[in-house]
C-alpha cells in the first residue's frame, strides 16, 4: 500500500494551514461564513486533492478525471481555496467570495466553479448523486473513483441511508463517501439532538465497508482511503474523527462558530494562531 | 374560486374519438425503446414502478442502462443527476405525484438548477390513477415544475404525439418533466404530425372562442368543441403539449381572433395551464374573457379516471355545458 512520507505529509500540512488562513479571509471579506465544518474538512479535502485525486486544472470537466461531491455544501468555503490552491482559478478570484454575482458562494454551483464537480447545498443530496456519476464510470469502463464528502450531521437525513443502501446494493467499489465527524450540527451535539452513534455499525449494517480514521492526519486519511481503493467488493465509508472549527482554538469544538461573523478581536486571534 | 355545480350538457351525444389500442404508458415505454435503440446514452430509471410505468420493454431491451433503485424516488433523482453529469441521458420514471413531491427538491436543486441532462417521465398525471385516491394524483405537479428554471414541461395527448414528445424531450439539451397518463386515451392525431416544443398544435380550426387543452384534456376539448357546433358555436382547439416554455403566440393569437378563452387541465386551476395562459393574456394585455377549467382548488375524490373528469367538469360534455353557461 502507498503510504505519504513524512515529507508528503508535512507538506499537506503546510497546504491545510493556507487553507484555514484563506477561509478566515475570505469569511471576514465576505462578513460572515461557516467556520465550523469547513474548518474541520480541510484536512480531508487538501488530502483528496494533494495526494489521492486524479484531476487536470486544464480540463476541470476531464471525462477520465475522479469525481469530488461535497455533499456538505456548506463547507463551500473550504472547497473554494482547494480547487484555487491547486489551479482550477486564480486563487485572487476568491476574494469575490458571497458577492452579488461571485461564482464562490456558501454553497457551491458547478456551473460557476472550475473543477467543482457537483453543484451542493441543501444535506442529504450528495450520495445518490455519487452513485450516479460511479455507475457511469462502471458502465462505460471507466477507472475513475467517486468520493463523496458528507457532514456527520448530514447522516441525520434519511435519503443518506436511502442512497446508502443503493450503493451497497449495487456494489460500487470504486466509490467512496468520507463523513466529516466533527460531532456538531447547527444547534449543537449530533448526540444531543438525534445520536448517530453508533455511526460506524450503522454504516456497516447497510452493507458498508467501514473504516475510521483521525481526520486531521492527512497521512492517516491517505491510508485509509488507500485501504478504501484495496476493498474490491462495495463501496467504502470513512468516518474522520474531526475537530469543529479545527485551528482556531476559541473555535474548536463549539457549534455556535457553525456560521458565524467574527469580532475584530475573534478576527485577529483567529490569523494570529493560523500564521503560527 | 369553489365551484359551483358543474352543469350538464343537455343537447344529442356526439360520436367519441377513437381509442388507442394501447395503454398510454405502455406506448411511452415503447417510443423510449425506441430512441434508445438509436442513442446509447439513454439509460431508465425507475422506483419500483416497472410495470407501471411501461418500462419492461426497455429493461429487457437494454439492461446494461436500466436500473430500479426501489422505492426511493429521492435517490432515482440523485442518480439521474449523477449519470448526467457523466453525458448520460437518464430517463427517470416514476408517477407523477411522487416525482413532482417527494422528489421535488431533487428535482429542483440536483437537476433543475445545475441543468442536468434528465427527463422525467412522470406517469399517472392527473387523476390518471382515479380510484387511489388524492394521495396518488398529481394535480400539483405541473405548477411545481412551471416554477424552475430551466424546466420544460411536455405532455403529449396520444400516442402520436408521444413519440414526438420523446423524441424530443430527449434531443431537448436540459430537464425536462414529461407527464404522462396510465391507461388508453383517445386518438387525436393519424398520419403526419409536426411537432415542435414550445410550439402549440392547432388540432381544430375554429373563429367564435378557443379550447385550450393539454394531455388528456385535448381530447375532451376535440368532444366539447363537436357538441359546442350543435349550438351554432365554432370553437378552435390548441393542444398546448409544452406547458413550459409556454406558446404565447398562439395563446394572443386565440385571444385577438376568437372571443373567449377556455382552458381545461387535469390539474388544479392554480398555476398549471391555465394559471399560464392567464399569466400571458395578462401580460400582453389581452382583455379576451378567460375561463380556466380543472380541478378548483379542491382534493379530486375518489372515482374512475373519467368519473373524475366529468365531476371536475373538465370531460367533453360538461366542457361543453360551461361554456353554454360562460356564454350566457
Amino acid at each position: 500500500m502507498q503510504t505519504l512520507t513524512p515529507e508528503e505529509k508535512q507538506e499537506l500540512d503546510l497546504i491545510a494551514n493556507k487553507m484555514r488562513s484563506q477561509i478566515i479571509e475570505m469569511f471576514h471579506v465576505a462578513g460572515g461564513g461557516h467556520f465550523g465544518g469547513s474548518l474541520s474538512v480541510v484536512e480531508i479535502l487538501v488530502t483528496l486533492y494533494g495526494a489521492v485525486v486524479r484531476f487536470d486544472p486544464a480540463q476541470p470537466r476531464w471525462e477520465e478525471r475522479d469525481r469530488v461531491i461535497l455533499s456538505k455544501g456548506h463547507a463551500s468555503g473550504a472547497l473554494c481555496p482547494v480547487l484555487g490552491h491547486w489551479g482550477f482559478f486564480d486563487e485572487g478570484l476568491l476574494d469575490t467570495f458571497n458577492q452579488l454575482d461571485s461564482p464562490f458562494g456558501m454553497h457551491p454551483d458547478m456551473n460557476k466553479i472550475p473543477g467543482c464537480d457537483m453543484s451542493t447545498g441543501s444535506l442529504g443530496h450528495g450520495l445518490a448523486v455519487g452513485i450516479g456519476m460511479a455507475l457511469a464510470g462502471r458502465a462505460d469502463d471507466k477507472d475513475y473513483r467517486v468520493y463523496v464528502v458528507l457532514g456527520d450531521g448530514e447522516c441525520q437525513e434519511g435519503t443518506v441511508w436511502e442512497a446508502a443502501m443503493i450503493g451497497s446494493h449495487l456494489k460500487l467499489n470504486r466509490l467512496t463517501a468520507i463523513v466529516d465527524r466533527n460531532r456538531l450540527s447547527l444547534d449543537g451535539a449530533t448526540e444531543s439532538i438525534n445520536a448517530l452513534e453508533p455511526l460506524a455499525d450503522r454504516w456497516r449494517s447497510f452493507g458498508w465497508h467501514v473504516l475510521e480514521c483521525d481526520g486531521h492526519d492527512p497521512a492517516k486519511i491517505h491510508q485509509a482511503i488507500q485501504q478504501a481503493h484495496d476493498y474490491l467488493d462495495g463501496p467504502t465509508v470513512i468516518v474522520a474523527n474531526t475537530v469543529k472549527g479545527k485551528g482556531v482554538s476559541f473555535m474548536e469544538n463549539k457549534y455556535q462558530y457553525h456560521y458565524a461573523i467574527l469580532t475584530n478581536e475573534e478576527l485577529e486571534a483567529a490569523r494570529e494562531e493560523i500564521a503560527r | 374560486m369553489k365551484s359551483a355545480k358543474i352543469p350538464q350538457w343537455t343537447g344529442d351525444p356526439v360520436q367519441p374519438l377513437p381509442m388507442a389500442d394501447v395503454a398510454s404508458r405502455v406506448a411511452a415505454g415503447l417510443c423510449l425503446v425506441e430512441e434508445a435503440r438509436s442513442n446509447p446514452d439513454i439509460w431508465a430509471l425507475t422506483s419500483d414502478v416497472l410495470n407501471s410505468t411501461g418500462l419492461v420493454p426497455f429493461a429487457k431491451a437494454f439492461p446494461e442502462r436500466f436500473l430500479n433503485v426501489g422505492i426511493a424516488e429521492q435517490s432515482m433523482m440523485g442518480i439521474a443527476a449523477g449519470l448526467a453529469t457523466c453525458g448520460k441521458i437518464p430517463v427517470a420514471a416514476t408517477f407523477g405525484f411522487l416525482a413532482s413531491m417527494r422528489a421535488c427538491e431533487q428535482v429542483r436543486s440536483d437537476i433543475a438548477y445545475p441543468n442536468l441532462n434528465v427527463k422525467i417521465y412522470a406517469t399517472h398525471a392527473g387523476v390518471a390513477l382515479g380510484k387511489g385516491g388524492t394521495t396518488h394524483h398529481a394535480l400539483e405537479d405541473v405548477a411545481i415544475m412551471r416554477t424552475f428554471a430551466n424546466m420544460t414541461i411536455l405532455e403529449p395527448a396520444d400516442v402520436l404525439e408521444t413519440q414526438k414528445v420523446m423524441a424530443a424531450a430527449v434531443a431537448h439539451q436540459g430537464p425536462v418533466y414529461i407527464r404522462l397518463r396510465r391507461g388508453p386515451g383517445p386518438v387525436i392525431y393519424q398520419g403526419e404530425l409536426a411537432y415542435q416544443i414550445g410550439k402549440a398544435n392547432l388540432v381544430r380550426e375554429g373563429n367564435d372562442l378557443t379550447l385550450i387543452g393539454c394531455g388528456r384534456t385535448v381530447g375532451e376539448c376535440l368532444l366539447a368543441a363537436a357538441l359546442l357546433t350543435q349550438r351554432g358555436i365554432s370553437a378552435r382547439v390548441l393542444d398546448m403539449h409544452t406547458l413550459k416554455p409556454i406558446d404565447d403566440e398562439a395563446i394572443a393569437a386565440a385571444a385577438r381572433e376568437t372571443r373567449m378563452v377556455i382552458t381545461a387541465e387535469d390539474h388544479t386551476i392554480i398555476g398549471g395551464l391555465g394559471g399560464a395562459v392567464a399569466e400571458v393574456m395578462a401580460e400582453l394585455g389581452l382583455a379576451t374573457p378567460l375561463r380556466r377549467l380543472g380541478v378548483r382548488d379542491i382534493y379530486a375524490g375518489i372515482g374512475g379516471e373519467d368519473e373524475l373528469l366529468a365531476k371536475h367538469g373538465i370531460a367533453g360534455p360538461q366542457i361543453a355545458a360551461q361554456v353554454m353557461q360562460f356564454l350566457e
